[in-house]
């Protein structure tokens, strides 16, 4: 049965940006304030939940055409070189730096190599949940 | 510091997750992993003549010093263990190229196969009791996605099984870990021992081992086995070889690595625990093994045997049963490995488990029936072979320490296991030809030239035992002396 919901369909349509939206602040917030890839990963998995809950399968594949089981192993890959990054310049595996860059509008940023490893695992946690998730749904053997 | 180190656990993690991107593509996926293979092999042999030149390598992780980081530790002990794991590991994917089937292979098979060995590798060389666990856990994940690849029906409730009882093993490997960094304040294995001798080992510290036994006991199959034929006889033969070679001993390297290095100070107690639980396990795993008639059973009751075997010798605890341990350790590895990728051929071409079924084999492959003989006897530890050293000289150190009644049980329990072997080889070999099936492998030349190359390094391990000593009396002193570890890990 295909039912249409309006109030639900219309909410979501502004939710997910304000959650979106929060789940990045929270990957950047993790260095200095609770937060991180882990979670933040999480909070954007939920926005597509609830996207997935309200419109069906096929039309959220349409406007995201990821294939989620790639994003999560490109996510690995990306952490990982970040660890083998520091083997080029013969310091101990997963050294990090960081450095302060004055950049226009946000002034004096701290820019980390960790937030590298943190979008890795972002990736890799949106890309597993949202693998688990669509593979049970479009089980219908 | 050392980068080296981490090598052979990156080779593996990187190589599964590249391997992700091509699971359609099956001959970019062999050529990725049969080269990945083989340069672990080339690395792991480095580490092994590095550590053999300058001591111990430590690689202390972003820089962090121990006891305040990670910290990977190649003693010779863990390096050899490692050259072994990646020879398995490479023997094992070149035989999976022929045996495993499109299907599996396109589901992400080799991948899975590398995480297993990245986790491996990590448990080895970890100097972290917390990052042991997240190797064990990778290790394991990646064994649980092995057992279930394919979906039969004996697969899916033997996985059920398998998958329960890891999961309350590591549950209780969490709690013993919280237990101990209540107890000693600290993780890194280095500074435990410090810390533990410090404090001397008293009664809670005794309880922590001795539930830290149970953990280890649970993964590596010593006395808390139960769970262990039914789930290696579900999976194709190359999984089960993976996990009878490479499972069972990471959970045994982890018992030795925790009661030399940490918990060495009451050996009148948890020594003796573990010497019991060895003479049981020799016992349940040799009635296992002439009991079963058919081949996985028999195998994995002999991978049970063997553990217990290890584990006695390391209740021994002299020189000599600890030199007889690191070598029994790299034959195991080695000896099961074969022994059950002969078994998955011989399975394969007889068409049945079953050895009322079998027979003849010989008259249609003769090179495999002498092959798994050789290896048969190499297992049981017939003199020119690997299995002898190592055997020769637990069973001396056992006298030396004063348990004769358990020596005298590891020698009654190289008969049975010779009776095991014989009764397959006997049973599938000869007799008349029974067509039982035609053999789902047509042609198992790439098969038979991968277990003949393990077969001529178990060969190798025990005529040139002249030359592995050095490595094996190198790693059996920092088993017998936990400073050198201590001062390798914390002094920089």
């Amino acid at each position: 049965m295909k039912f249409t919901d309006v109030f639900l369909q219309t909410a979501t349509k502004t939710l997910v940006f304000i959650i979106m939206t929060f789940s990045i602040y929270i990957l950047f917030a993790g260095h200095h304030n609770p937060g991180g890839g882990f979670i933040g990963g999480l909070i954007t998995a939920s926005a597509l939940v609830l996207l997935y809950i309200a419109f069906d399968l096929q039309s959220v594949r349409d406007i995201i055409p990821f294939n989620f089981n790639k994003l999560a192993a490109a996510g690995v890959i990306i952490s990982v070189l970040t660890g083998t990054a520091s083997l080029l310049f013969n310091v101990p595996f997963l050294s990090q730096t960081f450095t302060y860059v004055y950049l226009p509008l946000l002034g004096k940023t701290e820019l980390a190599s960790a937030v590298i490893f943190d979008l890795g695992v972002y990736m890799t946690v949106l890309g597993t949940t949202m693998t688990i998730i669509t593979s049970i749904s479009e089980d219908e053997k | 510091m050392n980068n080296m180190v981490v090598l052979p656990l990156l080779i593996p993690l990187f190589t599964a997750v590249m391997l992700i991107f091509f699971h359609k593509r099956l001959t970019i996926q062999r050529w990725i992993s049969g080269v990945s293979s083989l340069a672990s092999v080339f690395v792991s042999v480095w580490i092994v003549l590095e550590v053999r030149e300058e001591g111990i390598q430590t690689l202390h992780m972003g820089g962090w010093l121990p006891p305040y980081g990670i910290v990977f530790v190649a003693d010779m002990f863990a390096s050899l263990l490692v050259l072994t794991t990646s020879v398995v590991s490479a023997a094992c994917l070149f035989y999976a190229f022929r045996s495993i089937g499109a299907d599996r292979e396109r589901n992400h098979f080799y991948s899975f196969v590398h995480f297993l060995i990245a986790g491996v590798m990590g448990s080895f060389l970890t100097g972290d009791l917390f990052n042991l666990f997240v190797c064990f856990e990778v290790m394991l994940i990646a064994s649980y996605a092995l057992i279930v690849l394919g979906g039969t029906r004996r697969q899916l409730r033997e996985t059920l099984k398998y998958i329960l009882i890891n999961i309350v093993s590591s549950t209780l490997f969490v709690a013993a870990v919280a237990y101990l960094y209540a107890a000693a304040g600290t993780l890194n294995m280095a500074h435990l021992s410090v810390r533990v001798a410090e404090a001397g080992q008293g009664g809670i510290m005794t309880v922590i081992a001795v539930l830290f036994l149970i953990v280890f006991s649970l993964k590596a199959g010593l006395f808390l086995f139960f769970w262990l034929p039914g789930s290696y006889g579900a999976p194709p033969a190359v999984v089960a070889a993976l996990y009878g070679a490479l499972l069972t001993k990471v959970g045994l390297y982890a018992i030795i690595r925790m009661f030399t290095l940490v918990f060495y100070h009451e050996p009148g107690f948890t020594h003796t625990i573990i010497g019991w639980m060895a003479a049981a396990t020799m016992i349940l795993g040799g009635i296992g093994a002439i009991a079963y008639k058919d081949v996985s059973r028999i195998l994995s009751y002999n991978v049970i045997a063997g553990v217990g075997f290890i584990a006695f010798g390391l209740a021994a605890a002299n020189r000599t049963a600890l030199e007889g341990v690191i070598y029994y350790l790299m034959h195991d590895m080695l000896i099961k490995a074969l022994l059950f990728l002969l078994g998955g051929i011989i399975v394969a071409l007889a068409g049945t488990d079953k050895l009322q079924q079998m027979g003849g084999l010989i008259t249609r492959n003769p090179l495999l029936g002498w092959m798994f003989f050789i290896s048969a006897l190499a297992m049981v530890g017939v003199p020119p072979l690997s299995g002898f050293i190592g055997k020769l000289l637990i069973v001396q150190g056992g006298l030396e320490s004063g348990f004769y009644w358990t020596t005298g049980i590891s020698l009654a329990l190289s008969l049975l296991l010779l009776t095991s072997m014989l009764n397959i080889f006997m049973n599938a070999f000869w007799g008349e030809e029974k067509m039982a099936g035609d053999g789902i492998w047509k042609s198992p030349r790439l098969l038979l030239v991968v277990s003949a190359a393990l077969l001529i390094l178990v060969i190798f391990l025990g005529v040139g035992a002249e030359w592995v000593d050095p490595y094996v009396s190198q790693a059996a002193d920092v088993l017998l002396d936990a400073q050198l570890y201590i001062d390798a890990v914390l002094k920089e």
